[in-house]
């Protein structure tokens, strides 16, 4: 059984959010426009932040892409009535939005802010509404959603391997943001996997996880820039 | 205990049945008034499953507002009753008879109320019912791991033992309505009354039911507000995770309780002239213990914030600045002032310890309380550890509405229970000027029992 997880190399994002916009199409996020937007009821499973450091004129701009850290700890799974949000085997931090009630205890408690709440029904501006994802499910007004670590594609490629009787190989599974990620920062694969690029990613000395003294034990590494 | 004479079981019958029997045009007016505010917010209710969640305040990263604060705040009033009245039960305080129907009721209806509040607030409230574990052909079940589970088992279990507990000492009061009352009236009220005839059998059990009651009671209200302290300190928020919240929400809850029964009291006594029975003693006694637990509350919040200080882990750090003298000081220190400056003044110096100086006291209270959980809830959620994801929290007309409307509520359900029970236990008020029962012959106490319901 693999365990899912990603590295991200800080040294290479630069912040142009191609990541955001392939998370929106491939799960089927529906923008809320600016008004609601500006009233915090935007939807971002993968977010860029922005952080400045020092005075003007010697700034520093940092980037971070955050997006759910799939916790090996997760603070938002015992707190969850209805067992909506729950622990995979294959280390996924699993959403099933029929099951959400929309008690929205699982974002307080989460420590990243990685959860989010359909505040209104899904709607796309005509044309948008005939690309949609079939892969994915639409969520209803009330409930929470969040990163899956495109959990679609993850299925169809192990269903995939043991059609053809074979293991995943390393790098076969994508999610949109690292697909979409034009300098590889983002790279997703099996860290119990010692060889595979996200496991050498996640051993670097560059590695940290995100507030790592939270305890949540994140699949996510950060690798910290060079320069 | 006063200085007026007591009233004779004539009188005390009239006085106390008054409310029931007659009916003016103010009834009406009040209960239409209050009426119009409740259906108004279950409109803005309606209206807010209808459109959605969004035409709320609700927002990310601040996802539990004014709703929860109404939850917490009413499941505290609630402890008014059910604790005080059993704890002052269990010591046997004399003065407690006219005072413990008025603070069972709060204790129901104030439950009943906050109760809706987890599912007003909920993204699907339709769906509430998945809290109830019942046996499905899905084998899916709650999870038991979750404080929002334990709520539900806390509150249903507080809200069945506290209606046993108020409507075991009605049994004998529903008798005395059916053998004052005619008609219709007689008919409900003989339904009600279970067969009761007063003999000495069923005098017996009824004490021995109070008993047990009053004794099961405390455990479960000092559960119920742990386990509601438990939905934040369960959870890993600055300023949420702390080890005093169970006993820092348990004296919040009775301190608020205890205002919550003045002011019903000071209403009470005011509109249905009961000067008689609820004397200047009742609230000044009930004003010290006020003032008790505003010095307790007092104490858990210094221990609170200096531990805090003292411990100067940044995340919280932010989050103690943000209420101690930034953004949210000014309710911070309305609720200092409401919760411990307020009654500390009025309560503790004895001149001031009158029945208008106790509602101008406890309605500090209730608004300090108030405050004190929307200032638990909002500023911690909108500051958590990643300064991105930094928010506020504006309250829009639907939550605003909805959470003045359960005032109305309050005053609505009291209302109309004061016109079909009296509000006032009779046969305790009676038997508090008596011998304990059981020291007297069994046929004497027989036939004083059979002369004060004729």
């Amino acid at each position: 059984m693999p365990r899912w997880g990603m590295a991200v190399d800080l040294d290479r994002c630069d912040g142009c959010g191609a990541c955001v916009t392939a998370c929106h199409a491939e799960n089927n996020i529906s923008t809320v426009g600016a008004d609601q937007a500006s009233r915090g009821r935007a939807k971002h499973w993968i977010r860029v932040e922005r952080y400045w450091e020092g005075e003007f004129p010697d700034v520093r701009l940092k980037f971070r892409p955050v997006m759910c850290q799939h916790c090996g700890n997760a603070p938002c799974e015992p707190v969850c009535p209805t067992y909506a949000s729950h622990h995979t085997p294959d280390g996924l931090n699993a959403q099933v939005y029929n099951r959400c009630i929309g008690t929205r205890y699982c974002a307080n408690a989460c420590p990243y802010n990685v959860r989010f709440f359909d505040f209104f029904n899904p709607s796309w501006d005509k044309p948008l509404h005939l690309q949609l994802n079939p892969d994915v499910s639409l969520r209803e007004v009330g409930v929470m959603e969040k990163c899956t670590f495109c959990v679609q594609r993850i299925k169809a490629a192990t269903i995939q391997a043991k059609a053809e009787d074979r293991n995943i190989a390393d790098g076969e599974i994508k999610p949109a943001c690292a697909q979409a990620c034009p300098a590889q920062a983002l790279v997703f694969g099996d860290l119990d996997d010692p060889e595979s690029a996200v496991s050498r990613l996640s051993r670097s000395s560059r590695g940290s996880k995100l507030l790592e003294d939270r305890g949540t034990k994140p699949a996510v590494t950060y690798l910290s820039r060079q320069s | 205990m006063s200085a007026s004479p007591s009233p004779s079981h004539g009188q005390i019958n009239t006085d106390l049945l008054r409310p029931l029997l007659k009916t003016s045009w103010k009834f009406y007016a009040v209960v239409t008034i209050l009426g119009g505010i409740v259906v108004t917010a279950l409109v803005s209710w309606l209206s807010q499953m209808f459109y959605g969640f969004g035409i709320s305040g609700i927002r990310w990263p601040v996802y539990w507002g004014f709703y929860v604060t109404s939850f917490v705040f009413w499941i505290g009033i609630s402890h008014a009753g059910t604790l005080i009245s059993a704890i002052l039960r269990l010591v046997d305080a004399g003065w407690r008879r006219p005072v413990t129907r008025c603070a069972e009721v709060i204790t129901v209806f104030a439950l009943m109320i906050g109760a809706m509040f987890p599912i007003i607030h909920l993204g699907r409230p339709w769906l509430a019912f998945w809290l109830i574990p019942y046996p499905s052909e899905r084998l899916i079940w709650p999870n038991f791991r979750s404080p929002l589970v334990w709520d539900f088992f806390a509150i249903n279990t507080y809200l069945t033992g506290s209606l046993l507990f108020l409507l075991l000492p009605m049994i004998p009061d529903f008798a005395v309505v059916r053998d004052k009352s005619t008609g219709l009236r007689r008919r409900v009220y003989t339904l009600l009354a279970l067969g009761w005839r007063g003999t000495p059998k069923q005098w017996h059990r009824l004490e021995s039911a109070m008993a047990i009651m009053a004794i099961a009671i405390v455990p479960v209200a000092v559960s119920v507000h742990t386990i509601v302290s438990f939905d934040f300190s369960m959870a890993p928020v600055p300023m949420w995770q702390s080890t005093i919240f169970g006993p820092y929400f348990v004296a919040g809850a009775i301190f608020s309780g205890i205002a919550g029964l003045l002011i019903a009291m000071a209403i009470l006594r005011r509109v249905l002239h009961l000067e008689q029975y609820l004397h200047p003693i009742h609230f000044e006694n009930l004003g010290k213990l006020l003032l008790v637990m505003a010095l307790l509350w007092g104490y858990f919040v210094f221990n609170e914030r200096l531990v805090t200080y003292y411990g100067n882990e940044p995340s919280e750090m932010a989050v103690f600045w943000r209420t101690q003298r930034e953004s949210f000081a000014p309710l911070y220190w309305t609720m200092v002032t409401g919760n411990f400056v307020l009654p500390l003044v009025i309560m503790g110096i004895k001149r001031f310890r009158t029945i208008t100086g106790c509602v101008i006291a406890s309605l500090g209270v209730v608004v300090g309380m108030w405050l004190e959980r929307f200032l638990i809830i909002v500023p911690s959620l909108g500051h958590k550890y990643l300064p991105y994801s930094y928010g506020i929290y504006r309250p829009q007309p639907v939550e605003i509405i909805i959470a003045g409307a359960t005032f109305a509520a309050m005053t609505l359900l009291y209302v109309l229970f004061v016109k079909i029970v009296p509000i006032i236990s009779i046969w305790e008020l009676k038997a508090g000027e008596h011998q304990p029962p059981d020291t007297t012959h069994p046929a004497a106490e027989e036939r004083r029992l059979r002369e004060q319901h004729s």
